[in-house]
């Protein structure tokens, strides 16, 4: 394609908490300290700035990005905002890729920020401006209504049990608890306790959801040659891939992600791979929702379609199985502070690929990795592939 | 075939109304947590100088927005009570385009020992005698009324 | 990578009700005003009169609910007006426990995408169901609306009070 060769170099993040003492902006410049400190760079040697924050409604700030601008490192940078909901956190290194890769800046840092907990009376109620103004909100939904749908969906093409799906969120919160970032990391966690938990909108239960969280995440891009003076063991961007389905939800079928699978096809296709089972060593999907992990592992081309549940039942996706999947914890165990979560997901390919995961390690010397996240109105498709 | 449609009557234009039914609760923040105690308590203004380029931020801040360094509290010092005024105005309507009864002064000002400007009202000002680059002091609410709120300071007056 | 952590610094609800930390409230005062448009303002006029309206595209020829002055598929305008029925089919839905703002509800709404008859095949709309028992609604069940009587319809997706299982 002509274009140059990019790479991470650096990464840090803030601990996932559930309200944080510090501003948004604070939370900005903590992971930001954290990923140049990372790599030793300072921030004059930074050329540009990409941030990834969702809506303003959570921070409650308008034109939240502009006023991130001084935590992200931004002051006097040339500097732009990415926003695709939940999708913002693989979105914002596909982004901060062009800016290196297209040969106008050698290095970028990339940062992803969201404080939920001003939302008052609760972070939810920000989700209500999602549904039609006119047709659907005097019907007094939120978002938990759409979440459900479509894991009824899911559940009813395939004939699943909760059981099967509740397999993930025990999964990942198990693996949390090695996070050193994670807010519900729960090594003892068990199907049952899943089961157990609270009905929200049935099928959801409190249990199968990520929590409301603050935090934020930031990591270092750099071009080839830079790159490999900054560290010796860059991570490279192999492909992206973004796509966008109708805002029309309903109309949507639901019980499958053609929006990740259309994305998926563009990051393989860049990154090179024909056969993403064989090729992809480890993969970060959206777990906002534990059935979701197993609705996008069938979008990436992973596992065939409604064979993701029988794969988790068989072990292969936990970090010593044949492909691990959230690796890290995800948003089930890590936390969800929306655009951040995403980010939190390619800081972790980047620390598994180089061996520096510490208690999470994926054995076996992985190579490569894909990310992916997923948001706006259900919509949205982002997929990143990193290698070494 | 066009998609410009007109309305024969104007009654036909149907409108919808709405509202975000939302309200927010910020933390002042690490900085601005010890930046108003300090205010509320000690009736002291802080400033943060930065290490690496000297900058003074008042309020003081966590961070260094010029090359990320971290203003700990090493690098806070007291600025102030008085200053110079940068700019100011009058304002005459509020939020809502609604004439106010009498105009709100606000100023900037660069308190001494600052490098950066803060806004807040201006108090027992004589119009004609406002000038750009007067000297100003900082007038706080007494301590009982005093909550730890940029508002602890009632405004800034010439001197 | 722990190091790489920052030691971000959690509150809990507590201190918030405690005044451990200072925080500033605010209201944001947005209210709208929207243009429906002339499609979403001829479904609402079909509403107060008891009926559901869509708007067929002649190249997919696709019937779509709510309509749509132009078909985002073919990316041209759309064509015709079609009234659909007030039945249809259950595609998938929930029994939820919770409002909007998270406070727990002892009945459970049950909101639902539904089919409508006379519509494209896939369409849904989203509803609610009623006088049914939430243990009893399955994907794939008949339904029927139940509209609120003519003098209490105001133009709104709210016309239809519920939608309810035809026996």
């Amino acid at each position: 394609m002509g274009l140059r060769r990019v790479a991470v170099v650096g990464a840090g993040m803030t601990k996932f908490v559930r309200r944080a003492q510090e501003t948004g902006r604070e939370l900005a410049w903590e992971a930001v300290s954290k990923a140049l400190e990372s790599c030793e760079m300072t921030l004059d040697q930074i050329d540009c700035v990409v941030m990834g924050t969702a809506p303003d409604a959570f921070d409650g700030v308008h034109m939240k990005s502009e006023w991130l601008a001084d935590g992200a490192g931004a002051w006097g940078k040339p500097y732009m905002r990415g926003y695709v909901g939940g999708g913002t956190g693989v979105f914002a290194p596909a982004q901060g890729w062009y800016h290196v890769a297209s040969g106008l800046f050698d290095t970028c840092l990339v940062v992803c920020e969201e404080k939920m907990s001003p939302t008052q009376p609760h972070p939810q109620a920000a989700f209500n401006s999602i549904f039609d103004n006119i047709t659907e909100r005097p019907l007094g939904p939120n978002l938990l209504w759409i979440f459900a749908i479509e894991m009824n969906a899911y559940m009813n093409r395939y004939g699943l049990k909760k059981e099967d799906i509740a397999l993930v969120s025990v999964k990942n919160k198990r693996n949390a608890a090695d996070h050193p970032a994670s807010l519900l990391g729960d090594p003892n966690i068990t199907v049952q306790d899943v089961l157990n938990s609270e009905v929200l909108a049935w099928p959801v239960q409190r249990l199968d959801v990520s929590p409301v969280t603050d935090g934020a995440v930031a990591i270092v891009l750099a071009a080839d040659s830079v790159a490999r003076r900054v560290t010796p063991k860059p991570i490279w961007i192999e492909g992206i891939g973004w796509c966008l389905d109708t805002a029309y939800w309903t109309n949507r079928d639901l019980s499958y992600p053609t929006y990740v699978e259309e994305a998926a096809r563009r990051a393989y296709a860049m990154a090179g791979i024909k056969e993403p089972r064989k090729e992809i060593h480890i993969a970060e999907p959206y777990d906002p929702f534990d059935y979701k992990e197993l609705h996008h592992l069938e979008g990436l081309m992973l596992f065939d379609k409604g064979q993701a549940p029988e794969a988790t039942a068989l072990g292969i996706t936990q970090r010593n199985g044949d492909l691990p999947v959230c690796p890290s914890g995800g948003l089930l165990g890590v936390g969800n502070p929306i655009a951040a979560a995403g980010l939190m997901k390619i800081a972790e390919l980047f620390w598994q690929l180089r061996g520096e995961a510490g208690k999470r390690q994926v054995p076996g010397n992985p190579r490569r990795g894909v990310a992916q996240a997923w948001g706006d109105l259900m919509q949205v498709g982002t997929v990143v592939v990193m290698g070494k | 075939m066009s998609l410009l449609h007109t309305l024969e009557h104007p009654t036909d234009a149907r409108v919808w109304r709405g509202n975000l039914p939302l309200y927010h609760r910020y933390t002042a923040g690490i900085a601005g947590e010890k930046f108003l105690r300090a205010l509320k308590d000690e009736g002291k203004l802080f400033g943060a100088k930065c290490p690496r380029c000297g900058y003074v931020y008042v309020p003081a801040r966590l961070y260094c927005e010029r090359d990320a360094a971290h203003l700990d509290d090493t690098t806070w010092m007291p600025v102030g009570p008085e200053g110079e005024l940068v700019s100011f105005t009058a304002v005459y309507v509020d939020l809502d385009g609604h004439r106010l009864e009498k105009p709100q002064w606000v100023g900037l000002v660069r308190l001494d020992g600052a490098s950066s400007v803060t806004m807040h009202y201006l108090g027992e000002v004589k119009p004609e005698a406002l000038r750009v680059g007067m000297r100003v002091r900082v007038v706080l609410k007494p301590t009982n009324e005093r909550v730890g709120s940029i508002k602890d300071i009632a405004y800034f007056k010439p001197i | 990578m722990e190091h790489l952590v920052y030691p971000t610094r959690g509150l809990s609800e507590q201190a918030f009700e405690k005044h451990e930390v200072l925080f500033e409230t605010w209201h944001v005062k947005a209210e709208y005003a929207w243009d429906t448009g002339v499609a979403i303002g001829k479904y609402l006029d079909a509403l107060k009169n008891g009926r559901l309206i869509g708007r067929r595209c002649f190249k997919c020829k696709r019937v779509m609910v709510p309509p749509r002055m132009f078909c985002e598929q073919c990316f041209r305008p759309t064509d015709e007006w079609v009234y659909v029925q007030d039945t249809g089919i259950v595609k998938t839905f929930s029994l939820c426990y919770v409002r909007w703002d998270m406070v727990r509800l002892k009945e459970p709404e049950i909101p639902a995408v539904i089919d409508l008859d006379g519509a494209s095949k896939g369409m849904g709309i989203l509803h609610k169901l009623g006088e049914v028992d939430p243990k009893a609604v399955k994907v794939g069940m008949r339904v029927q609306a139940v509209w609120k009587p003519a003098a209490e319809r105001t133009g709104s997706i709210t016309d239809i009070a519920y939608f309810k299982p035809i026996q």
